[in-house]
């Protein structure tokens, strides 16, 4: 099991790094205990949207494919995850219910999406142009459903004013259902990233992961090598997109609310920017990354979120230009070499 | 009847002209570059805000417009000496740079700016045909797109920068090699591109409200009008225009602009299922064979 968390396709094998892991998820556990329950509630906002990040990072960083659609998909699964909570109501395991069935919603529509895209030989630029054209379409469509016209079943969509009423995600437990908000949710988010994050690290360094990085580097030679290139993109486009529909999910399910501004531009850059700043082809470095860019966009934002964004918009010219391979990464490579030397 | 007859053309030319004029600076870039240019529709954006902002400064609103369309081009060239010249081999990073500009630009205008601009009334008036009355306006702009049309044709066809440029398209080391400029080329083309983004603005700024994330209600006709047509601006974008204003001006007058723009991003995806290369790949394959 261990040796299979461990291979070329990621950053960070050794025993040092591991321990260092260890170490941060133990003072993750420990962090309720001594910060305020705003801070705690905080820090799970964060968490919510690195399941997105690291969606992208294995679509773009390891399968090659620029997929502008995140929000497209968080969007899938914020306002599914509010329609069918609505309806079903929270209790006796419906609110998880309804998590699993947006996802579902979120991993179907990527499949769909994606084989028309994947298997029209959609690639490069217009892979880009075409998921963000969808993005910013649903965008609309959202947006004008204003009118009392547009519910489904009991759940009003609410247009730019954005949809409510749903209510946070209940765990059934022994008879009784405990409410996962504050430090249960962030627990329950804390268990679900770290799965997250060990299941796509065993999924790049499985035979999976060799194959769709030997199609990223020349997907020709791929094909001529016997691999049905087109499969194994569409499979990581689908469980890329399922990562934004759990998100999204997630999101209105700690807010209880979402409007379509999440979906549209610039929400939609916001992804692009984390993943390439923190750079796309390692996943702890896009975990890193993504958290500490959330935690700058949101100190910044107290003061002003235009500025905030201009700065994103920046600091994506600048990566792009002076660090294209993202900044983690350039750290992380670094330290591996500054502990290759001392070790040998 | 004739006015309803009428008004299935006018609702077509209208889409037509929208599809044209907001995707023809992209689609020259990308096929010059193969650059799909993300901060387009701010540069419809800058047209609109010059246009507007020199009108209200007293010029005639031609000379405005004009103004609008040489200021998105002069940001064009500069932006192409700046950001895109480094980026010339990666496409796909020229991409991510110009999503950066245009965060940048829509994020910096509202903060500089506001959120609200003085628009200009729409001018010419109106006419009728049957029961039904049209704006004269929305009938300049078809004759704008048919003009952009005749423009790129006549430059690329017809001038010796253009026979350079499609050197250059063709084979750019080639071209480089018989000594044309290229990069000289590729900034040009850049500055056209951006030109004409700024014209689609200028021409639209009498007809919308101004607001810095404006850019953003363009760009998903445009980018769908490039991933259809493909490389080439004449035998790509004016055909695909075409075939995609019929399926939009139907679905418009039966269900709405939002249903209208949905239904015509899954006619997108339907066509480029089936036409991988867009219609010019199309079309350059039947004519090679």
């Amino acid at each position: 099991m261990f040796q299979r968390l461990n291979g070329p396709q990621t950053l960070g094998n050794g025993r040092g790094f591991w321990i260092g892991a260890l170490a941060v998820f133990a003072v993750a556990v420990a962090f309720p205990a001594v910060a305020d329950p705003y801070d705690v509630g905080n820090f799970a906002y964060f968490l919510i949207w690195i399941f997105m990040a690291l969606g992208l990072c294995l679509m773009w960083g390891y399968g090659g494919m620029l997929s502008f659609g995140q929000t497209f998909f968080f969007g899938l699964g914020g306002y599914g995850y509010g329609v069918i909570e609505i309806n079903i109501g929270a209790a006796h395991g419906g609110s998880l219910a309804a998590l699993v069935l947006a996802v579902s919603v979120a991993a179907l529509a990527a499949a769909i999406l994606g084989y028309f895209m994947i298997y029209g030989r959609i690639g490069g630029v217009f892979f880009g142009i075409v998921t963000l054209s969808t993005t910013l379409a649903l965008a609309a469509f959202v947006g004008q459903t204003a009118g009392p016209e547009w519910t489904v079943g009991t759940a009003r969509l609410n247009g730019f004013n954005g949809m409510q009423g749903m209510s946070s995600l209940q765990l059934p437990w022994f008879g009784r259902d405990i409410d996962l908000e504050e430090s249960a949710l962030y627990y329950f988010l804390l268990v679900l990233l770290a799965a997250t994050y060990v299941g796509l690290r065993l999924l790049v360094n499985s035979r999976f992961g060799n194959v769709l990085v030997a199609i990223r580097e020349d997907p020709q030679r791929a094909e001529l090598l016997g691999y049905d290139v087109r499969r194994y993109q569409l499979v990581t486009f689908v469980i890329g997109s399922l990562l934004a529909g759990l998100s999204g999910a997630l999101y209105t399910a700690w807010g209880q609310f979402i409007t379509p501004s999440s979906i549209g531009l610039p929400a939609a850059a916001m992804p692009i920017v984390w993943v390439a700043f923190a750079g796309r082809s390692d996943l702890t470095a896009t975990f890193v990354g993504t958290f500490v860019l959330l935690f700058a966009f949101q100190t910044i934002t107290i003061y002003s979120e235009q500025s905030a964004l201009v700065l994103m918009g920046l600091l994506l010219v600048a990566t792009v230009l002076f660090a294209p391979r993202g900044l983690m990464v350039g750290v992380g490579q670094s330290l591996a070499r500054y502990s290759a030397r001392r070790g040998g | 009847m004739s006015g309803d007859l009428f008004s299935y053309v006018y609702q077509f030319a209208d889409v037509f002209a929208f599809l044209v004029l907001s995707a023809a600076g992209l689609a020259i870039i990308f096929g010059m570059m193969g650059i799909i240019n993300m901060a387009h529709g701010e540069f419809i954006m800058c047209g609109v805000y010059v246009t507007s902002a020199t009108y209200h400064m007293g010029l005639p609103l031609v000379l405005a417009q004009a103004c609008g369309t040489a200021a998105a081009g002069l940001v064009g060239v500069v932006l192409e000496y700046l950001v895109i010249r480094p980026l010339y081999a990666r496409p796909l990073d020229s991409l991510l740079v110009t999503l950066g500009v245009s965060l940048i630009a829509t994020q910096g205008t509202l903060v500089i700016l506001g959120s609200t601009f003085p628009g200009i009334g729409t001018p010419l008036g109106s006419f009728d045909v049957g029961v039904y009355t049209f704006s004269t306006y929305r009938m300049v702009l078809f004759a704008a797109a048919i003009g952009v049309l005749g423009f790129v044709y006549v430059l690329f066809m017809r001038t010796g920068f253009g026979v350079q440029a499609r050197a250059t398209m063709q084979n750019a080391a080639m071209a480089r090699a018989l000594g044309v400029p290229t990069s000289r080329i590729y900034a040009l083309s850049f500055g056209i591109g951006a030109a004409l983004a700024g014209l689609c603005g200028a021409l639209y700024a009498p007809t919308m409200n101004l607001i810095p994330t404006m850019g953003a209600g363009f760009i998903v006709e445009a980018f769908v009008t490039v991933v259809v047509g493909g490389a080439s601006v004449l035998l790509g974008t004016a055909p695909a225009a075409a075939v995609l204003a019929i399926i939009r001006s139907g679905l418009n007058a039966w269900y709405g602009q939002v249903i209208g723009q949905i239904g015509l991003l899954i006619a997108v995806i339907l066509i480029v299922r089936v036409l991988p290369s867009g219609f010019s790949g199309w079309l350059a394959r039947r004519s090679a064979s």
